[in-house]
């Protein structure tokens, strides 16, 4: 069955507003979702940042003194939930997705562009909605994890905020899931094969698959525990007979495929942004591939993992033990293709190389206490801990966000047509990395050491550690001042970056820097070698 | 899909469009019912669970009667039947007797909610009286708003369907084809349900 589309009429352009009033209007242009996404992340990231701020300030001393033991706990929670469905998941899959997904099909929009307009348009009403909780009887307390019993028994409005809030973001989440599978699956220009494609379509694809079979689950845990919370059913209450581990057992089933739908596009990012700077193809594209559908298939089957002091029976510690330690694997095969990708190029030394650099060395490590973490007398030893904070942080801020700035580098000069000044940009990798570093290295010592996760007032044997991550989370909120300075000024008057700065052979870059409305002046370009660099550099010898 | 070859052959006559892909709606509407029966599977598991774990409380009341569920299921699988039918007739370029197959179908559905509604009223048992009585309400209530929306959706497509000015004819089958995917899918989840609720 075809159906045909006029090219005019995808966009109806009379109607559409144009310059950056655009990027506030109900657009249907792909490219302009992408840049909504993305700033609207950063505001939320901003949000959230400032929270983080107030922890490590919090913390900086070992008595609750800077805010209430309440407000820390909803400042917890606000920290996670936002970061989490507000910056990292709109950011990692929705902004860089929709605005490379069409290119690298050889598309002219997404499959669905109205679903994609509403996708994006349900997540600033419910973050605003999510953040405005904090002034009503205040914010949840449960922190992102929401597990009953606490989150039955803490103040009733603010949590059913959360829930709302957290639904909308999924909705808005499994819409742009089915969007990008249908578009790497059925929107692909004639003669574009699958094995052609590029990286991140294979990472986005996977993701999308994990968020179309997990997303759902949380959906209806969540309209469970709301049951709980206001007509008084016992789901997951163990007073009205309820139980408990239910919750959390549906609660991982999403909760630990969200790691891979945070970390998986940035795999496919970095694998898009190393071999064009390193001048090299991406070494290992068939087993890259595998890897991915391997983490997709594994991802799914090792949720238990988070549970091991949950009283979960022995013959389940054994499965998710083996189960998680497997994943090591394609990410063990990806993170040495990385390697591989890098080794002998001609590798020039940018910001967004430097970023990418930084999410190896930073998610190799957090990759291995996540190995450590998944043998269960080593977990229950450290469940709950500082070592935990320290590990997820690794892999989130370390990896993902570390890619989201790389991709910024890399990106910005397709969509504005301007350079990003790399003086302000290695500065800002400096005192990223360093902070970074700085702020959570010290918290494995600290969760050895058995200072718990999520709680005000701390021991004061722990206060010096404390102090150095807190100075660490000083350095990581300056390092957004040199970014946002630079981003300001190259908007306006940055160096004209021409078509395509990087000579890069990805399809994105085959096009006007900032691309046209319908992306491509005539036909698509049939890109079959994504990564052909060896053989350019061999000319030009 | 049944219109398969004749919206190929609509293609092939409109030669003046130059750009033309795959209709890949249905494609779209099969990843979003994949994701819908994710929730279901969510809920199924978590009442196999409790079924597994945790014991009925002494004195708590939790018996289910059988024939009104089964004369549910009938309803139901009656009801794909009669959708098929109105699909072919449409195909056919029979509109008005595809339109009595689809009131009718929308009837099956109205009777499946009065029946769910009257065994509602004649349980021993109240959402919040134990566990097992909270699960059985939401996961039929959840089923019985997807029947609610497809019986809606049912009576709009026969509305379309209509011979003058409808938009629904042998040339543009999606919506009713979008439809009957979906009503089949719930009819599907009812006979999961059915199954783990009632017989197991």
């Amino acid at each position: 069955m075809t159906i045909s589309i006029d090219p005019q009429k995808t966009n109806n352009e009379s109607l559409q507003p144009k310059g950056w009033l655009r990027y506030f209007s109900f657009s249907l242009d792909h490219k302009v979702i992408g840049i909504q996404y993305l700033v609207c992340g950063f505001l939320f990231y901003l949000i959230g940042g400032t929270l983080a701020s107030a922890i490590r300030i919090e913390l900086a001393s070992p008595m609750s003194d800077f805010m209430p033991r309440d407000v820390y706990n909803q400042v917890l929670t606000l920290h996670g939930t936002i970061m989490i469905f507000l910056w990292i998941v709109p950011v990692v899959n929705g902004a860089f997705g929709n605005y490379l997904i069409p290119f690298y099909v050889g598309a002219r929009d997404m499959a669905f562009p109205r679903l994609n307009a509403v996708a994006f348009w349900l997540i600033p009403p419910s973050g605003l909605m999510l953040v405005a909780s904090y002034f009503v009887e205040g914010a949840a307390q449960a922190g992102w994890t929401a597990y009953p019993p606490l989150s039955i028994t803490t103040p009733q409005s603010g949590q059913i905020i959360w829930i709302l809030s957290v639904l909308l973001l999924g909705g808005s989440s499994i819409f742009g899931g089915i969007n990008f599978i249908a578009t790497i699956i059925k929107l692909r220009r004639p003669g574009l094969k699958l094995m052609q494609l590029p990286m991140y379509c294979w990472a986005m694809l996977g993701t999308s698959l994990l968020v179309v079979l997990s997303t759902p689950v949380l959906a209806g845990t969540l309209i469970l525990l709301s049951f709980d919370i206001i007509a008084n059913t016992g789901f997951f209450n163990p007073v009205l007979g309820g139980n408990v581990v239910v919750y959390q057992h549906l609660f991982w089933f999403y909760s630990h495929p969200a790691v891979y739908i945070m970390v998986l596009p940035a795999f496919g990012l970095v694998s898009e942004i190393l071999p064009v700077h390193a001048r090299k193809p991406l070494f290992g594209y068939t087993t890259m591939v595998f890897s991915i559908m391997g983490i997709v298939v594994l991802g799914l089957v090792v949720w238990a993992h988070h549970m091991f002091t949950s009283g979960t029976p022995p013959w389940m510690r054994l499965f998710f033990t083996i189960a998680t330690a497997f994943i090591a694997v394609p990410t063990g095969i990806k993170f040495f293709n990385w390697v591989a990708t890098l080794w002998g190029g001609r590798i020039s030394i940018n910001s967004a190389m430097l970023f990418s650099c930084g999410f190896i060395i930073n998610f190799v490590f957090g990759g291995i206490t996540g190995v450590a973490l998944a043998q269960v007398p080593f977990d229950i030893h450290v469940h709950d801990t500082y070592f935990v904070v320290a590990h997820f942080h690794y892999i989130v801020y370390g990896g993902t966000v570390f890619i989201i700035f790389s991709s910024i580098y890399h990106w910005f000069p397709k969509v504005t047509g301007k350079m990003l000044n790399e003086k302000f940009g290695i500065l800002h990798f400096i005192i990223t990395f360093i902070g970074f570093n700085l702020c959570f290295a010290p918290q494995h010592w600290l969760g050895l050491n058995g200072m718990p996760r999520r709680v005000a007032e701390y021991d004061p044997q722990f206060q010096f550690v404390n102090q150095i991550s807190s100075l660490g989370a000083l350095l990581m909120a300056i390092s957004t001042i040199p970014f946002l300075i630079n981003v300001f000024l190259s908007v306006r008057n940055g160096k004209d970056a021409g078509d395509n700065p990087w000579n890069a052979l990805t399809p994105e870059w085959l096009t006007s820097s900032p691309p046209p409305v319908e992306n491509w002046e005539g036909e698509a370009p049939l890109v079959e070698e994504p990564y052909g660099y060896g053989k350019e550099i061999s000319e030009q010898k | 899909m049944t219109t398969l070859d004749s919206s190929k052959e609509i293609q092939k006559n409109n030669s003046e469009v130059n750009e033309t892909h795959e209709d890949f709606r249905m494609f779209g509407l099969i990843t979003f019912l994949i994701a819908d029966g994710m929730t279901f599977a969510g809920f199924f598991a978590a009442y196999l669970t409790y079924k597994a774990v945790n014991p009925l409380p002494d004195g708590a009341i939790y018996e289910l009667e059988l024939p009104i569920p089964t004369l549910n299921t009938i309803l139901l699988l009656v009801s794909s039947a009669t959708f098929h039918k109105a699909g072919k007739a449409l195909l056919k370029g029979k509109n008005s007797d595809s339109q009595k197959w689809l009131v009718f179908t929308a009837f099956l559905g109205i009777m499946f909610l009065i029946c769910q509604l009257f065994e509602y009223f004649h349980l021993p048992f109240g959402l919040t009286d134990n566990l097992f009585a909270s699960t059985f309400y939401a996961l039929t209530g959840f089923h019985g708003l997807h029947v609610t929306l497809g019986t809606l959706m049912i009576l709009i497509i026969a509305w379309q369907s209509r011979i003058n000015g409808g938009r629904l004819t042998s040339q543009n089958m999606f919506p009713l084809e979008a439809v009957e995917l979906y009503w089949h899918f719930v009819d599907g989840i009812w006979v999961i349900l059915f199954i783990i609720l009632y017989l197991l």
